[in-house]
């Protein structure tokens, strides 16, 4: 039950990441914390055409899918990117893929080489 | 010029506990992170960063706040940099318990924008925290330095 339970959590996680990455405005959220770290949600607001409490929404749910990470500093209340599930993706989607295609090239060498490897 | 902070976020599937075991002792951080965390971890002590294998020491530090399995607070320097204070980073890490996870948040600050620090720390944490998970959820860690120069 424990390691259903785990995979079970690790592929909401997924999802959660993938749909806030699935949206513009979210995206530019994350470019614009990654230029500068740590903004508030005003400085934020700035660059986007909507309102406060349409961008207030969005970074809820990059926080819901644990892409920022918020504390605070006094009475403002700072928003930071938090890359982690990104690699975890990375990882999980591209590094595989990326190192099963190292493998067909270096195959495909041999072959075309005529060596034995 | 202000200093950087970065916040890092990761839960894992584990009892607060286990988590500090695996930050603080230097038999598990060898096993996901290559290195060798050494100190005993009181408040006050220096603590330092070994490479597992070739026994270079890469980082050195002071335990500011040491409250386990809660939280721990550290300096955080180049061994060349040791005797200069004012390249000395912050690392806090604060765990919590959230359900059956735990949600581990890593808070590295007083970093100079642009140096050689941040760089390293802003590609190392996400992967030293994937494979911490990788290592305490299933116990095997990522292999974590993977394609880094």
């Amino acid at each position: 039950m424990q390691v259903y339970g785990c995979i079970l959590s690790r592929a909401t996680e997924t999802d959660k990441v993938f749909k806030a990455l699935a949206d513009p405005s979210r995206r530019k959220l994350l470019d614009l914390l990654y230029s500068t770290n740590g903004q508030t949600l005003g400085e934020l607001a700035k660059h986007l055409d909507m309102t406060r409490q349409a961008v207030s929404q969005h970074l809820a749910l990059l926080e819901e899918a644990n892409l920022i990470a918020t504390n605070w500093r006094g009475r403002e209340k700072l928003h930071h990117l938090n890359p982690v599930p990104l690699y975890e993706i990375y990882e999980r989607w591209i590094a595989k893929f990326e190192r099963s295609r190292m493998r067909a090239l270096r195959e495909l060498k041999i072959r075309v080489e005529g060596g034995k490897g | 010029m202000s200093k950087s902070k970065f916040v890092y976020v990761i839960y894992i599937l584990a009892e607060p506990e286990n988590v500090f075991e695996a930050l603080t002792k230097s038999e598990m951080t060898r096993q996901y992170w290559a290195h060798d965390n050494v100190s005993d971890w009181n408040r006050g002590s220096a603590w330092k960063h070994v490479n597992s294998s070739t026994k270079e020491v890469r980082l050195v530090g002071e335990v500011i706040e040491s409250d386990p399995p809660r939280r721990l607070v550290i300096t955080w320097a180049f061994a060349s940099d040791a005797g200069n204070r004012k390249k000395h980073t912050r690392v806090a890490f604060d765990i919590e318990r959230v359900e059956k996870m735990v949600r581990l948040t890593v808070t590295h600050d007083e970093l100079e924008p642009g140096s050689e620090m941040e760089r390293g720390i802003t590609e190392g944490w996400p992967r030293v925290l994937s494979s911490l998970k990788s290592f305490l959820e299933t116990g095997k860690p990522l292999n974590v330095w993977t394609g880094k120069k």
